[in-house]
């Protein structure tokens, strides 16, 4: 069984509770067991929110110092608050308008994805945006565009004008890469 | 995919708590909101309409309340279960100490849910210290799929030993999510059956002496039930050395000592039950093993029950911090001591700095803590528990110490000013499910005694901080809503006006009126009406969002003392600018800028 460790950062309000429990989904879906740690409470409140993703054969929900494979960040402040759960090789994919510097020693993506949340007219879907653009990069998380594209519109079937919106957003994200 | 496999769905902590009690057939569950609790009410009830089962669900007033509601079902012969963070077990400490020494019919549960950090509350106190207070057992879940089983076997527990359990997850099991399995909801098909019987339910200090006897004798038998006994994790080891382990510690520790290559080398105990602490157990494990590490948290419960000082190891003897969340990496560095590996050198450091927390663009709570400011910039401004905490960043917040105690500190200050023959102004801050929840005592206090302050009562119409769970301001469909106002007058106070703080000028206006009516008749409350963004319950407004002219002298007087998020200034810029992803379109900074140089179209 393929085992990866997530940590998926930003700030409280932008949706990372959302992307998080989204590849959790995906995860059992696929069959794997997943754990995960969320932040709530007042640091919810515009402070730096953190969530623990590990999806294969762990007891806790929580990544230790050094151990994630990935980093998935909505606001580029907090990419350099979370370097220390990563391993050396681990991949980023970052929310930037201009290059992250501490991003650059790790394989790692950007996208400006509040100007294209602001483009499609939902600031809300900077999250859906950095999520399609990791899985842009094929292999790098333990499941596909197409798994999480399925788990979203599981998640909203019935709400069509959401689940258009949510789409919109993580093809955004998505196709992003391809114009690069 | 098997079938086993498709039953599975994501559950965090406190949904798996809710499922495993309705599975277990609850009747009845009361809870007030608090991090890292809430979810669980909600859950019960989202799991209760799902499964179509007869249940009373409800948010009560404070969690006194809800955990005797629970309790009197559970004297009915109902199972029943109170749900809270340990801090509001504080507040409902008062019956739990009672309903102890009485026991239960029905299985009853008391969830009270920890916070090593703290994450989001004022203390890091141990609710299993509070079990023991109580004499009452206690489960330690290391996960959400072990808090979704050991609801079942509280209840079973509860009802062999008449006895309230405590079910005690931490912020590590409530906000966990993970692969939970759906069980059947059982139908115990019960009915209420109160059987009266004074001399228990309303014993006197004669009986309860007698009835203390008798919660002895069940803790004794309660250390030697099986079904709550410690497991060892790795039975094929023998060696001298041991780690015993509860909560999410047992987890990490499980994964960590796999990593390290100890799993085959060191005894791993995990107690389900740390109080009682099993009497064989703990008479075993210090006869087998030469040094025993105990991990758990926050306070060294399971260590002070195994009495040797020489062998055990843990908080008590210095080994494991006795205070903050004992992460994993400590847990691992603990671990790797213990067992006497080299220290780890090359461990990443986190950095420093992040972004504190602050109230959301558009918040009503800005505009009023603003205003306060304004309108007594030399005032004391004692505060209470919710998101308006964060009025602290604005400088309108000077104390916060419990659920209520804004009102029962301005009225201390009050006096404390009155007898050295001094005055000051005064403005209190308390949000509406505050005042609802401890805040009417205390005002009917400061009446009694005279004491003069302005009461602001944050009245966004919902209980924000914890996540938009109702106030009795919204009534129920069997109930009446209740009205602040009508309670401030009920109290006796002379001066309640009700205003929407975002009419900056306006509200400023009527906190001067109040201030004046505090300096000559007495309490004066001021009812800050207006609702808050993030509830999804309230309907959205679309409003336009304001621009920033030429006119703008980056004086940062709307950055540094309005603190609104959605204004910033770019580095090199010298005019502040609005951030389009997060301006709510409030408009309260037009009336901010002393220069007017931030501008807004109204739409027609």
């Amino acid at each position: 069984m393929r085992e990866q460790q997530i940590i998926i950062c930003g700030l409280g309000g932008q949706g990372i509770l959302f992307v998080t429990r989204l590849l959790a989904e995906t995860a059992i879906a696929k069959g794997l067991p997943v754990l995960t740690s969320e932040t709530h409470g007042m640091a919810q409140r515009g402070g730096v929110v953190v969530s623990h993703l590990k999806v294969g054969g762990f007891t806790s929900p929580l990544v230790r110092p050094g151990q994630a494979d990935a980093l998935l960040s909505l606001k580029p402040e907090t990419v350099p608050l979370h370097l220390h759960f990563l391993k050396k090789d681990a991949f980023i994919a970052t929310n930037a308008r201009e290059t992250v510097t501490e991003a650059d020693s790790y394989p790692s993506v950007s996208i400006d994805a509040d100007q294209l949340a602001l483009s499609l007219g939902d600031p809300q879907a900077v999250n859906l945006i950095v999520l399609g653009r990791a899985l842009a990069e094929e292999g790098r998380l333990f499941c596909t565009a197409a798994e999480v594209a399925e788990v979203i519109k599981q998640k909203m079937a019935g709400k069509d004008k959401q689940l258009a919106r949510a789409l919109a957003a993580f093809r955004a994200g998505l196709g992003q890469s391809k114009e690069d | 995919m098997s079938t086993d496999e498709q039953q599975k769905k994501l559950m965090q902590g406190n949904e798996a708590m809710a499922r495993g009690l309705v599975e277990n057939g609850c009747v009845v569950a009361a809870s007030y909101p608090g991090t890292p609790a809430s979810e669980i009410l909600s859950a019960v009830k989202g799991w209760q309409e799902q499964e179509g089962v007869e249940m009373h669900v409800e948010w009560a007033v404070n969690e006194k309340v809800a955990l005797e509601i629970a309790y009197t079902a559970s004297q009915t012969g109902l199972r029943a279960a109170t749900a809270m963070k340990q801090v509001g077990l504080n507040v409902a400490s008062d019956p739990l100490m009672s309903a102890a020494y009485l026991g239960v019919v029905g299985g009853f549960v008391v969830v009270s849910a920890d916070d090593p950090g703290p994450h989001s509350s004022q203390t890091e106190q141990d609710s299993r210290l509070m079990a023991m207070l109580a004499k009452i057992p206690v489960l330690d879940p290391a996960s959400p799929e072990q808090a979704r089983q050991l609801t079942g076997s509280a209840f079973e527990l509860s009802e062999k030993f008449s006895v309230p359990v405590m079910l005690r997850p931490t912020t590590r099991v409530c906000h966990a999510c993970q692969d939970v399995e759906l069980l059947p909801v059982q139908d115990l098909k019960r009915a209420a059956d109160f059987k009266k019987d004074p001399s228990r339910w309303a014993a006197t200090p004669k009986f309860r002496y007698q009835l203390h006897l008798e919660l002895n004798q069940k803790l004794a038998q309660i250390a030697a039930y099986q079904p709550t006994a410690p497991r060892c994790l790795n039975p094929q080891v023998k060696g001298r050395q041991a780690v015993v382990a509860s909560g999410p510690a047992a987890s990490y520790v499980q994964e960590i000592m796999g990593d390290l290559g100890l799993w085959d080398a060191i005894s791993l105990y995990q107690v389900i039950q740390p109080y009682p602490l099993h009497t064989a157990f703990a008479e075993a494990i210090l006869n087998d093993f030469d040094e025993i590490l105990v991990l758990e948290e926050t306070t060294g419960v399971i260590e002070m029950q195994l009495r040797d000082r020489y062998k055990v190891k843990g908080k008590l003897s210095g080994m494991v911090p006795e205070a903050g969340e004992l992460l994993p990496e400590i847990v691992e560095r603990v671990v790797g001591q213990f067992a006497g590996l080299p220290p780890r050198a090359d461990l990443p450091v986190p950095a420093q700095g992040g972004r504190r927390p602050t109230l959301c663009p558009g918040c009503p709570h800005r505009a009023s803590f603003y205003a306060i400011k304004k309108a007594a910039p030399k005032g004391i401004y004692p505060s209470d528990i919710g998101c308006y905490t964060l009025g602290i960043n604005l400088g309108g917040v000077d104390t916060v110490l419990c659920m209520g105690a804004s009102i029962s500190q301005a009225a201390g200050f009050y006096q404390s000013y009155r007898v050295t023959g001094q005055q000051r102004d005064i403005i209190a801050t308390v949000g509406d499910s505050t005042f609802f929840h401890a805040g009417i005592p205390p005002l009917i206090d400061a009446v009694t005694q005279g004491a003069r302050f302005v009461l602001v009562i944050l009245d966004n119409v919902t209980t924000a901080m914890t996540g938009n769970q109702p106030t009795p301001a919204h009534g129920t469909p069997a109930g009446r809503p209740v009205d602040i106002e009508s309670i401030v007058k009920g109290c006796g106070v002379g001066f309640v006006k009700t205003a929407d703080p975002l009419e900056l000028p306006a509200f400023t206006a009527l906190l001067k009126e109040a201030l004046a009516f505090s300096h000559t008749v007495g309490v004066s409350v001021v009812i800050a009406k207006s609702p808050c963004l993030v509830d999804r319950s309230a309907p959205r407004q679309k409003r336009q969002q304001p621009k920033v002219t030429r006119a703008c002298t980056g004086c940062r007087v709307c950055i540094d003392r309005f603190e609104c998020p959605a204004l910033t200034m770019p580095p090199g810029s010298n005019r502040v600018v609005i951030d389009p992803m997060i301006c709510s379109g409030c408009g309260v900074c037009l009336d901010v800028c002393a220069i007017k140089a931030i501008e807004r179209e109204e739409t027609p």
